[in-house]
């Protein structure tokens, strides 16, 4: 057992390496480790062989294949049972949230054995007049499976966002009476309700010539669509590319960083993926309407929006355990490929076609917000850090694989801990928590002009020097709400 | 006032630039002597805008629209407030006096002249004695057996825009020290102005020399030697041109240039490519168009970013300051900082340098004695350079801004390293334009004299000072490992950032709406108060007990059921909408055509509180035009009212 051998002397290190190249000069050689966090070291090896071999299995323990081998199976903490609780999300406990609304909802376990849509978890919620029949016939013509399921219910006005794959409409509009059913089923008769699609309405067309394509309008009628283009999958993976070059650039040309900077676009999808997650906030929490997001596969850009939505309305999810929830429910279980989109961070090849930091745009829309209201989230910058490492590498089970069903045969609830539970334990709460953090009820919509939008440097330069700083005046501003506290509790002591 | 010609106009629309909705308030607009007034006519609210004559930099009219004739003022603080104006006639007669009355020809007509903030003689003669220069040099420990006071400028005689009391080495001999005030541009010669007690290397600074191709100097190249032997542990000095070298060689054609290295046995010459001022002006004009454009997409504005340049040029100054405090802190060799005149460039290095070296100058006090001595003391002209009177456009640059900015850098770098905030910043910024107290007027120490101003106008430092707990940092500390000792600023390109306070102050949805500062200030009052009262509990019940009773403090987590003011509650979005009259508006939710009447149900806190830091003098900070909340209470500039009287008659 020569691996978690290797992974017990730098646990943390060598889980994140990814690529190494190595130069030799006579007797010694060097060896460059460029990790999934963005850290770069360089080792300086005596003896040329021994370096060799070094490098070569880094590399080939730093790319596994198979999930079962991979770190999170070996890591057995002494202060952690695999007897505890495995993830936060819950539908039983989400239908109980629907309150008055319960009647017209309900749990289907249409999906238990993933036969249905083998991206979703086997519970779902969907509208109490349909029938497990009609949820199967209308996930025939969905992408993947993936029919419209309820994620997130608005308690002040009862609307609610559903999200699903594209229609499998093709080039002859073909249509679906059970899928129209289904939606039907989600607004009353007299109401309407908006579909954003994540792509423009050209993209949207030009998916029928492959067997895709839009809901259209005429079999939905009460339905409106909004297109909002947002880039994927490779573009995402470029851009992420270019900015981590343009961060690493040496130069001091403050000209060439802002234009490399403009031309790695990042800043641009953060702007897109807030705009159109205000937009569909806004739908519901102003417009007073219920939506259905979906993009091509429903699993990149629409948990991304359906997910910062909810962010922005619901100030539950804004706690601690609300965020780490949200991120279970409408990543996690919602079926994203974080095995896929995840594997090499931003060195990686280009062979690599499914790489696309989808999340991590996610984990930088959601700093955003924590940067424009920084009294409104219960969570700190130091766990927004601590999710996107571990989403690329982690001691814990919950980033593996791309779905509940691909966790289910390696058997990753029993096998491996929850990261989830491991950040809320008490003694991790406080670092993970916002020491302003001021509940409110209100609707926090973010500013979306470039003036507002910063690169998130914390995660960019986490290696600087200069994030020292600002972690010095994070702690700075504990210490001064512990003091604080400690002297209003005092003083009501001695008023007792 | 005879350039008044309209002072009042009814039914005037206000429109709220900064508030994407693009919000229209009607109202009555007054001029008065000093102020341009606008109160809105909704009775609730009567909200009061206004703007001080000498802060707006220009008026524009741009063609006559059929709902009447506009006016936009761009001021100097880079607010832009823009009016509707029924009568064409009214809207020139405005334009005109408002033309006018932004540019005075004399220093009499300027504010400070008229603005009394009802305080005695003797309150004045305090006020001006707050900052003492000659306290600082002691603080840092000269005069010495290095350095000592000389009387050869007294009376302004050796150089008029040098102060009277300077410090050179003690081995320059008065013939030297004229000699080399000969030799140097205007008479600035080399002169002490921060001395390192670690190290004993001091920075010291003057103009160029008058070298031109091959001329040279005796009595400055034994001043320099004097400069260096002033400091024991060095046998060189670092000579810092501040200009690019292509700059300082074409100046020697005009008899001008920079020290020979031939000549001057035991410099180091150093150039370090600051941009002049007209280069800055233009720069700056570009930074405030990027602010301006109404929806650019990321690329536009960071292209307009880079474009402009502004960001380059403030680490060029920031580059320039760390050099030279590096030097003297880490290599103890003394610095000698030039440029052209000696008073822009020179000014923005040798204070940067003090900041990063010398903890004092990162204090609320410490900032106020170095801008009056590098500054205000050594000559900076800032009568030209921020146009306090009508004169030549081309000696305007934002030299000073660009120093408060270089601080503002810093300040985001070590956010425990400052005790004041940006809002001190902001407010010195606003000072500086604004004419109402007489520090900033004039363009050097002699001029100041000459106008009386210590007689006849206020200081802006204990004005400020009396004010400092609106501008503390709650995360300084003294202690702090970031507040002591020198600061080493990391200037690699992506730290600088567009300060967005400064240039979009107005743009509300462009500022976070929450600010951890001010709520974290408010919690350290608390505990402090509460600590007090805890100990004065303490001592009642020693009294009444007769003996002591203590109670062990105990941390707690952090209840959150206090409810604080603070807040800045969120505002609706329409950024993320189509514009109003986008044709296509049926098709898409109500909410794409109206974003005005949904506004109310979901955001009762839309708008910003009263800034607390609204100083009840400074009616050029108290027209909050974007805020939605009126507080006429705290706007209405109570100190001056019966002054401004609304001078409708």
């Amino acid at each position: 057992m020569k691996l978690p051998i290797m992974f017990v002397i730098y646990p943390e290190k060598n889980v994140l390496c990814f690529c190494s190249t190595t130069r030799t000069s006579g007797s010694s050689g060097t060896v460059t480790i460029k990790c999934k966090d963005l850290r770069v070291f360089q080792l300086d090896i005596p003896g040329m062989e021994q370096c060799l071999n070094i490098a070569h299995s880094i590399e080939a323990l730093s790319s596994l294949d198979c999930a079962s081998e991979m770190y999170p199976f070996f890591y057995r903490p002494q202060d952690l049972s695999l007897k505890n609780q495995w993830g936060l999300s819950n539908p039983v406990k989400d239908f109980a949230q629907l309150g008055e609304s319960q009647d017209k909802w309900r749990l289907s376990e249409v999906n238990k054995d993933y036969s249905v849509c083998p991206s979703y978890p086997p519970v779902v919620i969907v509208p109490s007049a349909i029938d497990d029949d009609t949820l199967k016939k209308s996930a025939r013509f969905r992408q993947g499976g993936r029919f419209p399921v309820l994620c997130y219910y608005h308690r002040k006005n009862g609307m609610v966002i559903m999200r699903s794959g594209q229609s499998l409409a093709g080039a002859n509009g073909k249509r679906c009476i059970e899928d129209e059913l289904l939606l039907q089923a989600v607004i009353d008769d007299s109401d309407k309700g908006y579909i954003i699609d994540t792509r423009s309405s050209q993209q949207a067309q030009q998916a029928r010539m492959t067997g895709g394509g839009l809901d259209l309008k005429s079999n939905y009628s009460c339905w409106s669509r909004l297109h909002r283009q947002m880039e994927r999958g490779k573009v995402l993976q470029e851009s992420l590319i270019k900015l981590v070059e343009a961060c690493e650039d040496q130069s001091h040309s403050v000209d060439r960083w802002l234009s490399k900077l403009e031309n790695s676009k990042w800043l641009s999808h953060v702007q897109t993926a807030l705009k159109t997650a205000g937009l569909l906030a806004e739908c519901v929490e102003r417009d007073g309407h219920s939506v259905l997001v979906h993009g091509s596969n429903g699993t990149d850009n629409t948990l991304l929006i359906s997910s910062l939505a909810q962010l922005i309305v619901d100030p539950h999810c804004r706690t601690l355990e609300g965020f780490l929830t949200l991120i279970d429910r409408e990543w996690v279980q919602a079926g994203h490929p974080f095995q896929k989109r995840c594997a090499h961070s931003a060195y990686s090849h280009a062979r690599l076609t499914q790489e696309a930091p989808v999340f991590l745009l996610f984990l930088d829309c959601v700093w955003q917000l924590w940067h424009q209201f920084p009294l409104a989230l219960g969570f700190s910058e130091a766990l927004l850090l601590k999710i996107a490492k571990d989403v690329y590498a982690s001691n814990y089970g919950n980033f593996l694989c791309n779905s509940d069903q691909e966790r289910c045969a390696l058997g990753v609830k029993e096998r491996t801990h929850c990261l989830f539970q491991a950040l809320m334990r008490p003694k991790e709460r406080e670092h993970n928590s916002n020491p302003l953090y001021e509940p409110t009820e209100l609707a926090i919509w973010p500013s979306t002009y470039p003036q507002s939008l910063q690169l998130w440097r914390a995660l960019f330069f986490r290696w600087t020097q200069h994030f020292r700083q600002l972690e010095e005046a994070q702690e700075e501003i504990r210490n001064l709400v512990i003091q604080c506290c400690s002297a209003r509790q005092n003083t009501e002591r001695k008023h007792t | 006032m005879e350039h008044i010609r309209t002072p009042k106009v009814e039914h005037v629309r206000l429109l709220d630039r900064s508030c994407p909705g693009r919000k229209i308030s009607v109202g009555t607009l007054y001029l008065s002597a000093t102020h341009t007034i606008f109160v809105e006519n909704n009775p609730e609210t009567r909200k009061e805008t206004w703007v001080l004559h000498i802060m707006v930099n220009n008026v524009e009219r741009p063609p006559t629209i059929p709902t009447g004739s506009q006016l936009i003022l761009r001021c100097k603080d880079f607010r832009v407030i823009q009016l509707l104006i029924p009568q064409e006639r009214d809207c020139m007669d405005v334009h005109s006096s408002l033309t006018r009355l932004s540019r005075p020809e004399s220093y009499s007509e300027l504010y400070c002249l008229s603005f009394n903030p009802s305080l005695n003689k003797e309150e004045r003669e305090e006020s001006w004695s707050f900052i003492d220069l000659s306290a600082d040099y002691k603080r840092m420990g000269v005069p010495n057996n290095l350095w000592s006071l000389t009387t050869a400028n007294s009376e302004y005689r050796l150089c008029d825009s040098y102060p009277s009391e300077l410090f050179v080495p003690k081995s320059a001999t008065p013939a030297v020290i004229v000699g080399s005030a000969r030799f140097r541009s205007r008479g600035r010669f080399p002169a002490l102005t921060y001395f390192h007690q670690d190290t004993l290397a001091a920075v010291c600074r003057c103009s160029q020399p008058l070298s031109g191709f091959s001329g040279r100097c005796h009595d400055d190249e034994q001043m320099l030697q004097a400069v260096m032997k002033s400091n024991p542990g060095s046998d060189y000095i670092y000579v810092v041109d501040t200009r690019p070298k292509l700059n300082a060689m074409a100046n020697r054609a005009a008899g001008k240039g920079y020290e020979n290295e031939d000549h001057y046995t035991n410099i180091r010459l150093h150039f370090i490519g600051i941009e002049n001022i007209h280069v800055m002006r233009s720069s700056q004009q570009k930074i405030i168009d990027v602010g301006e454009m109404r929806t650019p997409s990321m690329a536009d504005f960071l292209w307009g970013l880079e474009s402009s340049g502004w960001l380059k040029h403030i680490k060029a100054v920031l580059d320039a300051g760390a050099f030279i405090a590096k030097a003297v802190a880490e290599e103890g060799v003394t610095v000698l900082v030039h440029c052209s005149d000696g008073w822009d460039r020179t000014a923005q290095a040798c204070s940067v340098a003090s900041v990063l070296l010398d903890p004092y100058y990162r204090t609320i006090k410490g900032l106020m004695v170095l801008i009056e001595r590098d500054w205000i003391s050594f000559g900076h002209k800032f009568s030209h350079r921020y146009s306090h009177l009508d004169g030549d456009p081309k000696e305007v640059s934002p030299v000073l801004d660009q120093f408060l900015e270089c601080v503002w850098q810093l300040s985001e770098q070590f956010p425990c390293a400052f005790e004041f905030n940006e809002r001190f910043l902001i407010s010195i910024h606003t000072h500086v334009y604004s004419c109402q107290y007489g520090t900033f007027l004039g363009n050097c120490q002699k001029e100041r004299r000459d106008l009386r101003l210590r007689e006849r106008t206020h200081s802006v430092w204990s004005h400020l000072w009396k004010e400092r707990s609106e501008f503390t940092n709650p995360l300084y500390r003294a202690d702090h490992s970031q507040t002591t000792g020198v600061l080493r600023p990391n200037t690699s390109p992506y730290c600088f950032k567009l300060w967005k306070g400064l240039y979009n102050h107005a743009d509300k949805t462009a500022t976070p709406r929450q600010s951890p500062s001010e709520c974290l200030s408010a919690m350290r009052e608390e505990s402090q108060h509460l600590e007090d009262e805890l100990a004065i509990q303490q001592e009642r019940i020693t009294a009444l007990m007769g003996k002591p009773i203590t109670w062990e403090k105990r941390t707690v987590p952090r209840k959150t059921s206090q409810s604080r003011e603070g807040w800045g509650g969120p505002d609706p979005p329409s950024t993320y909408t189509y514009p109003v009259t986008s044709p296509a508006q049926n098709y898409y939710p109500a909410f794409l055509s109206d974003s005005t009447n949904q506004r109310a149900p979901t955001s009762p806190l839309g708008s910003k509180p009263p800034m607390k830091g609204h100083d009840p003098d400074d009616t050029s900070t108290c027209s909050d035009v974007e805020s939605g909340v009126a507080d006429l209470s705290s706007r209405s500039p109570s100190g001056e009212v019966s002054e401004v009287s609304l001078s409708t008659a």
